[in-house]
């Protein structure tokens, strides 16, 4: 993790907006962070913060997650299920010493591959200053119970 | 987890090898567990690169493939094609798109390279959880509801009937012809309106595969493609259909008078009981329930004592009729912009400014001025008038959209003013002229061959104050005439605005019973805007017209047909094939808790009050996975798209960042 | 094991409040049975043990062990290695040994903050000097030894394989003594490795008779903030139970009385993470943000829905009551920037 850290951002996609965003972005060679790996899922609706969790757990500097805008869902209002989550996860994000920018939930229509490619630009600049998540090795491993083990001597007597 | 996973990495020609390490993707590729075979090739699309997928299915035994090349949006079905010739289900396929996501978007060849090795990374560790899936059969029922009976209705209702199927045509007026009626002449071919369409109005009446409901509505939807149910309400016109004639004499006998906001567009008057039109179909009167006199005051019933069949009923009630189909058009049209939005242009406070709906009606020869061109007081021929494009269009403070038909309309308008008065002088203030259409740039030309004056400005208001002596007693416009660079005033007789395409003011509620989406403006939104404008998320229902986007006639006229075309393909196949990506509930493992119930946008979701567990109608569900999130005890699933595969896919994406495990170490 | 030997019976707590222990003695006279069936090895509540009494052991002796408690000093996990190598069957028994329960909840904190609210600030704690627990103190007879507090709170299967858990704050006694007699009367149980037993497949609303309708919640309320309605689901009058996200078993005991399900039993089969999965449900049913969204305003939209959630109190903490040691995520970060009050608001 020197100066050159390159977070590593899972990105949740709706196949009717924002994946069909991300193929615009390509298909108009519109140049933006190779930062991101995305995930078809059908609709913003099927991510569980679960997924959200995992992937920061499994080593994700950040999460976003990409729908269609607000009454633009090809589900109708999947995307705003996505929001109500969303919102709820934030809130608990907070609480664990996450900082805002590692989850994002970012709404872009099949039109607006540039509104995509900005957002990883600009999640990948954040990611950047912020530095490493890497839960595993820095969260739960570097909190020192390994050591605290190892000075632990034994007890005598339960 | 033990699979063959066969890897394709395409070049694509350069389009991924000029940036992507191909070669080096596929080596990496070959070493990683479960993988039996990774190729790179110059096309994988190609039918030598799909052989080669077939070729090792069948030799080497594969049981699941990743393909790393463009969009699944663009070949998914390709290769699905080619598992599937091989013998392998082909949901046991899965894309990893490393063109358009990847190296078309950097020129960093290492970062392409490392990128693109943990797309298909991904896609191995989900293929391996893939579950082989059959798509999903469902039967047709040969019956079609259009709902809206303007010229896309009427075109997909006449294609289908003619073509021997049978159709519930559900119209909320009196009767069918829409907007397309109140016009008088369409451009660019000056094409009398009522001519054109009276005759297919008539089919449509007549036609023994037709079941018209005029003056009738949609209520509910249920079901799904191939059997809805639709509830309509056919509301009391208190005039008995079976015993009438349709021959006017109580609309002649009827005492009361009242202004004609729909049809007339306020222009001009109608009787309380009464047709539209004169062409009306169906042509039977209907009884304005609220300005009826017999209704308000108990007294009069001049209709029903001179009706000579007595089919006048004031006893009659709304009815609510089932009806049974398997596909739903819907053609719903527009509401025009209301002008009155937009105060500096005066309309409603300004006696001579019209609309342009007004003016189809005044140039119209049925209309309530019979065709002449007059002030408001019903006398006065104006020497000049002012028609200004774009009221309500391309305005973020309205609707930022362009309406497509008002530049044409407008330039149709100058034109008849021209022919009906020779000598009056005709301005039409325009932002840009969209022409765009077969031989409507030639109707431009022609209009400004005749001597219309176009200024290139967007009106900015239209006053009564006059500064000038000459504005005195007129209407002017200001205008930048951005042509010349000036501010400019025109006096004038008559403004006429060219009001744009606004959806119904009740689409998102029409959208909610047929389970649709609607886009900012509240047109309903079509399954892709380019490949799939007609069909929509909801399978089985189709949008047509302008309920979809503002167009034209024929753009309106193909549309319905196309509609008729998709539905009269559904039904002559008996059955469809539907994507196998669905929910369904494991009733074992559901506790009845109800979170699920009302997620679904498409009630596909039933709760069996008798053993307290919810279901998914297979054919309802559209697969968007809301409830498989919502299900807190993990009893429902979404095929293709489970939490494992998911999972198995963050984790693969996440190779080279993988975080150790909090696990015991092995004891002893 | 000779015909008359009896099987042996250790029940051990690490981090936990004897809870699990008081719910094996409420089983009541059945007690007796187990008395007749087992010979106890270890019961630090009911008999008295030594330490190097188990060491003694050899390997396996130890045919039943019920180990309650979370791992939340070196010592609890020093006593979970040694009754792993001491037994054949190890049970992770109640809520604190299976997910981390009540103890983990100060995963959502730091050590030092859970000895600054512990040893300092506590209203009831007199310690003007400051002392802390140190693992080490220098005595002129020589080094005294306490065990280290951990950082993070453990379940026992992530520091030892753990064959069978049993879930509940605590375990509710019929399902103990179901389970208990299964044992004694040689009744096949499901196969080791971690399964869950005495306990339910579905979620509590199985169990739970009150009436359940399609939800659409407007807003949450804490317990003291409404009366509920004794006959209707209490999720859909705005009280966070999470029966919906939970393991049922103990015969939906709160929900029944009105008060909300905490989770105590756990997520179901196939669900990894219990919070998150509350969090996808309810989130769902909010009632904000439904109806026409045509032109809809998206930054507004997102504050009417974050008002909603704002009527959660302290959400980590009422999601993982039970389960964050068990939790994908397992602990919050403090950052390195000193012990950030992570837990609460």
């Amino acid at each position: 993790m020197s100066e050159s850290f390159e977070p590593v951002i899972v990105g949740f996609l709706c196949n009717w907006c924002s994946y069909r965003a991300a193929d615009l972005a390509g298909t108009a060679r519109i140049h933006y962070a190779p930062n991101m790996r995305p995930i078809r899922v059908m609709c913003s609706a099927r991510v569980e913060p679960q997924f959200v969790i995992k992937a920061l757990r499994e080593g994700a500097d950040g999460v976003m997650i990409a729908g269609c805008h607000p009454g633009e869902c090809h589900y109708v209002d999947g995307n705003i299920k996505a929001l109500r989550r969303y919102e709820l996860l934030k809130r608990m994000l907070r609480q664990w010493g996450v900082e805002e920018e590692r989850v994002q939930l970012v709404w872009a229509a099949a039109s607006e591959g540039i509104v995509l490619a900005a957002a990883v630009d600009r999640m990948t600049e954040e990611l950047r200053a912020l530095g490493p998540l890497r839960w595993g090795e820095t969260v739960i491993s570097g909190n020192g119970h390994e050591q605290a083990l190892e000075e632990a001597p034994a007890a005598e007597e339960a | 987890m033990d699979e063959k996973v066969g890897v394709y990495v395409c070049h694509c020609g350069t389009n991924i090898a000029g940036t992507v390490d191909v070669e080096e993707v596929a080596t990496w590729s070959g070493e990683q567990p479960n993988v039996a075979v990774a190729r790179d090739y110059k096309f994988m699309c190609s039918s030598l690169g799909q052989e080669l997928v077939e070729q090792d299915i069948k030799e080497l035994g594969l049981t699941r493939v990743v393909v790393a090349a463009c969009s699944p949006h663009m070949h998914e079905k390709t290769f699905r094609g080619a598992c599937e010739r091989a013998g392998l289900n082909p949901y046991l396929f899965e894309m990893a798109n490393i063109r358009e996501f990847d190296s078309w978007v950097t020129d960093d060849r290492e970062a392409a390279t490392h990128k693109a090795k943990s797309l298909i990374k991904g896609a191995i560790e989900r293929v391996v959880h893939h579950q082989p899936l059959e798509p999903l059969p469902v039967e047709i029922n040969p019956n079609t509801l259009v709902v809206g009976g303007g010229i896309a209705g009427i075109s997909a209702a006449l294609e289908l009937a003619d073509g021997g199927f049978h159709v519930y045509l559900v119209e909320r007026e009196p009767s069918i012809g829409g907007h397309m009626a109140q016009l008088d002449k369409t451009f660019p071919t000056l094409d009398c309106s009522a001519c054109i369409l009276t005759p297919r109005m008539f089919d449509v009446g007549q036609h023994p595969n037709i079941t018209l409901l005029s003056y009738s509505e949609v209520e509910k939807v249920d079901g799904y493609v191939g059997d809805f149910t639709a509830t309509v309400r056919k509301k009391a016109r208190y005039v008995n259909e079976e015993l009438c004639t349709g021959c006017g004499i109580c609309v002649e006998k009827c005492p009361q008078s009242v202004v004609d906001d729909v049809f007339e567009a306020g222009l001009g008057q109608r009787k309380v009981v009464y047709t539209p039109f004169p062409q009306a179909v169906p042509n039977y009167p209907v009884i304005d329930r609220e300005n009826c006199i017999y209704f308000q005051r108990g007294k009069c019933k001049a209709c029903e004592i001179f009706c000579p069949t007595e089919a006048i009923d004031f006893e009659q009630q709304d009815e609510l009729i089932e009806i049974e189909v398997g596909c739903i058009i819907l053609a719903t049209g527009y509401d025009p912009f209301d002008a009155r939005r937009i105060a500096r242009y005066g309309y409603g406070q300004m006696a001579n400014v019209f609309t342009s709906l007004e003016f189809e009606r005044m140039v119209n020869a049925a209309g309530p001025t019979e065709g002449r061109i007059v002030l408001r007081d019903g006398e006065t021929q104006p020497e000049s008038i002012a028609i200004i494009h774009c009221v309500g269009s391309r305005d973020q403070n309205y609707n930022e959209y362009c309406s497509k038909v008002c530049c044409m309309y407008s330039l149709k308008f100058a034109h008849l003013v021209h022919e009906r008065l020779p000598n009056a002088e005709v301005y039409n203030f325009y932002i840009d002229i969209r022409s765009a259409g077969k031989r409507y740039e030639e109707f431009y030309q022609r209009v400004l061959a005749e001597g219309a004056n176009l200024i290139r400005g967007r009106a900015a208001e239209v006053t009564d104050v006059a500064r000038l002596p000459d504005e005195e007693g007129k209407l002017i416009v200001q205008a930048e005439d951005t042509l010349i660079g000036q501010q400019r005033r025109i006096p004038v007789d008559m403004v006429v605005l060219s009001i744009g395409i606004q959806a119904r003011h009740d689409a998102t509620e029409v959208a909610q019973i047929f389970g649709l989406g609607c886009d900012f403006d509240g047109f309903f939104i079509e399954r892709h805007p380019k490949l799939d404008p007609v069909f929509t998320m909801t399978e089985g229902i189709s949008i047509v017209g302008t309920c979809q986007g503002p167009m034209d006639i024929p753009d309106s006229v193909a549309q319905g047909a196309a509609a008729a075309a998709r539905v009269m393909s559904m039904i002559t196949q008996g059955t469809v094939m539907m994507e196998p990506v669905r929910a369904s509930i494991n009733a074992d493992q559901c506790s009845g808790c109800r979170i699920c119930n009302n997620l679904c946008p498409y009630n596909a979701i039933v709760f069996h009050e008798d053993d307290e567990v919810s279901e998914v109608i297979t054919a309802l569900c559209q697969g968007c996975g809301s409830c498989v999130a919502a299900c807190p005890s993990g009893a429902i699933t979404g095929a293709h798209f489970t939490d494992e595969q998911l999972i198995s896919q963050v984790v693969g994406v996440l190779w080279d960042v993988r975080q150790p495990e909090l696990v015991p170490a092995e004891e002893g | 094991m000779t015909a008359k030997e009896k099987p042996k019976l250790a029940m051990y707590w690490a981090s936990s409040c004897g809870g699990c222990d008081i719910s094996v003695l409420n089983i009541g006279d059945k007690i007796l049975d187990v008395d007749q069936a087992f010979d106890i090895a270890l019961w630090p509540c009911v008999a008295d043990f030594k330490i190097k009494d188990v060491k003694g052991y050899p390997d396996g002796y130890i045919d039943l062990c019920l180990f309650n408690g979370a791992i939340r000093t070196s010592e609890n996990e020093e006593m979970a290695h040694l009754l792993r190598q001491k037994s054949k069957v190890l049970v992770a028994f109640g809520s604190c040994a299976s997910e981390g329960c009540i103890p983990a909840l100060s995963n959502l904190t730091t050590k030092e903050a859970t000895f600054k609210s512990s040893y300092l600030d506590n209203p009831s704690t007199d310690n003007p000097e400051g002392v802390l627990p140190q693992p080490v103190t220098k005595v002129p007879e020589g080094e005294l030894h306490i065990p280290v507090f951990y950082n993070t709170v453990k379940t026992l299967d992530q520091v030892v394989p753990v064959d069978y858990v049993m879930p509940g704050c605590p375990p509710e006694p019929p399902q103990i003594w179901a389970v208990l007699e299964a044992i004694i009367t040689g009744a096949e149980l499901p196969a080791p490795g971690g399964a869950i037993i005495g306990a339910g497949t579905v979620a509590v609303c199985e169990e739970c008779s009150r009436e359940k309708h399609e939800k659409e919640i407007e807003r949450f309320y804490r317990p003291h903030e409404i009366v509920p309605d004794p006959d209707v689901c209490l999720l859909e009058q705005g009280i966070m139970c999470m029966g919906i996200a939970t393991r049922a078993g103990c015969g939906a005991l709160c929900p029944e009385v009105g008060m909300r399900c905490a989770g105590c039993y756990g997520p179901l089969d196939g669900i990894v993470d219990q919070g998150a999965n509350m969090v996808s449900a309810i989130a769902s049913v909010v009632k904000a943000g439904s109806g026409a969204l045509a032109g809809i305003d998206e930054e507004e939209l997102a504050r009417e829905i974050g008002k909603v959630m704002d009527t959660i109190e302290d959400p980590s903490g009422t999601f993982y009551r039970f389960s964050m040691a068990h939790s994908l995520l397992t602990r919050v970060r403090s950052n390195g920037d000193g012990a950030q009050d992570g837990g609460g608001r």
